[in-house]
């Protein structure tokens, strides 16, 4: 395919696409994108203090941070498994770049990520966390989750064009997540034996990330810094590999 | 110069579209489904220089459709080999990519977007497309506010405007009233007058030997004549009327 395009276009206009769909008809826009959020922040406050009480200072901030990225990652993670299937119409008949289509689904989720972040950023304050140097640090293992699930995208919305179970395989895998990644329980209380297993997942990478730069206001350790970029990079790029080998036979199967 | 390339070209569908869920995959492995292949092109080779006009005729389920996909690099051949240089615009079916709650001006960006033009050049013929398809101030409505006319002259304008050296068409000419369809000739006229490799699939006669000049008569799967449009053309009418 001699596709000489302008990549960047393509996907601008694929989010926007996605944006505009989304929120022409809904009256509270991008209300929507903070209500989900809250409300589970509401449940998951009342359930630990008041049912379970723990000791964790700022506890909903704390929350928060591994809501997000886990929210992020669950919405994301599923929405490109599908795309390629869901973009069915287009790829059987215009010939553009079909690595495009998982990664512009991710990107779409991100415009709701920023502002969950931003929802992150004022509960900081509230809670009299002061933006310190450190925040600098916010977009970069943003940056790096994102890719992370560009990865997962290319590699599952591939697998999904031929084994369409995928999807509900996908769904399952994260509704299981949501208890293995830290949540509204701090990285401290896992057995040392488990932590290893915790900090190859690059979602757990990044709520542990988010937490010492905003609740401890320090730079996150560099080895996990250093996991974090690596298991990313990695994944996309096997996630690059595998479409590619992949996308051959998606008319076919379409 | 060749343009489009096909050589021994052959295009295997597996019945039911192949397996797709797990226990499909499984009775797959273990054999139990035999006999699932299915011919779509057999063994196909022409050539087509730069500025033929070629028509692609034949009865449903001839190939037609998938040999335009081969061309557009939609799917490839289980077989053979399949070169082709240059820029398409592929109108395989009309308004593929649009979608009903964008406005006319952003489903115009995002299809040109698609085949493969930028922000400034996509821009730069915006004017030229809206005033082509003639659809006026609707443009700024949601797609979904169209009458099926208008959806097919904003993807045709499109199609057209974009500068393909390769315009492929698909049964797409009989739509729309008698003068947007005039409208649609003359352009294909001027760009094949430049130098544009025009490939048309229709059921019409009429237009395609008005549109072409050469003509492939495809039948299960294989070519049965290639020549001259007008000859091709008076031979698959006179031939054995097509089974429903």
């Amino acid at each position: 395919m001699n596709w000489k395009g302008d990549y960047f276009f393509v996907i601008r206009n694929l989010v926007l696409k996605d944006f505009r769909i989304r929120y022409r008809n809904m009256s509270l826009g991008m209300f929507w994108s903070l209500l989900n959020p809250l409300v589970m922040l509401g449940v998951l406050v009342f359930v630990f203090t008041k049912i379970f009480p723990n000791p964790i200072p700022s506890f909903p901030v704390f929350v928060l941070c591994g809501l997000v990225p886990f929210n992020f990652f669950s919405v994301a993670w599923g929405s490109s498994t599908t795309s390629v299937v869901d973009s069915a119409a287009l790829i059987k008949r215009v010939p553009f770049p079909r690595e495009i289509v998982p990664i512009a689904s991710v990107l779409s989720t991100t415009v709701h990520l920023a502002m969950q972040i931003l929802l992150i950023l004022v509960f900081a304050l509230l809670y009299h966390k002061t933006p310190n140097i450190y925040w600098l640090w916010l977009p970069v293992v943003w940056g790096f989750a994102i890719i992370f699930v560009c990865g997962l995208g290319l590699i599952f919305s591939g697998i999904n064009v031929y084994l369409r179970d995928t999807r509900y395989i996908v769904e399952s895998t994260t509704q299981v997540l949501f208890w293995l990644v830290p949540i509204f329980y701090s990285f401290s209380i896992i057995p040392l034996r488990f932590r290893d297993i915790y900090q190859l997942n690059p979602i757990a990478a990044l709520v542990l990330a988010q937490r010492n730069i905003i609740l401890d206001a320090k730079a996150p350790p560099v080895t996990l810094l250093w996991k974090f970029f690596i298991s990313s990079f990695a994944v996309f790029g096997i996630g690059l590999l595998t479409f590619h080998r992949l996308k051959r036979r998606f008319y076919n199967y379409l | 110069m060749t343009i489009i390339d096909f050589q021994g070209v052959s295009k295997i569908y597996r019945r039911h579209g192949g397996p797709r869920l797990l226990r499909e995959h499984i009775k797959d492995w273990l054999g139990q489904d035999p006999s699932r292949d299915f011919y779509a092109l057999r063994d196909v080779s022409f050539t087509v220089e730069k500025g033929e006009r070629l028509a692609i005729v034949g009865p449903n389920g001839a190939g037609k459709s998938t040999t335009l996909s081969l061309i557009a690099g939609l799917s490839v051949p289980e077989r053979g080999s399949v070169t082709v240089h240059g820029r398409i615009s592929a109108l395989l079916e009309l308004g593929s990519g649009f979608h009903p709650d964008l406005t006319g001006i952003e489903n115009i960006k995002l299809n040109a977007s698609l085949l493969g033009f930028s922000r400034r050049q996509t821009l730069d013929l915006m004017d030229s497309i809206v005033d082509f398809s003639g659809i006026g101030d609707f443009v700024r409505e949601p797609l979904r506010t169209y009458s099926t006319g208008m959806i097919m002259r904003l993807a045709f304008s499109v199609a057209v405007n974009l500068d393909p050296d390769i315009l492929i068409t698909d049964e797409i000419l009989t739509v729309g009233d008698a003068p947007f369809q005039e409208k649609c000739l003359a352009r294909i006229h001027d760009l094949s007058a430049s130098g544009k490799t025009i490939v048309s699939v229709s059921h019409n006669p009429a237009t395609l030997k008005m549109l072409c000049d050469r003509a492939i008569w495809l039948h299960q799967g294989q070519i049965v004549m290639d020549g001259p449009a007008s000859e091709v053309l008076s031979a698959y009418a006179g031939s054995a009327p097509v089974p429903a």
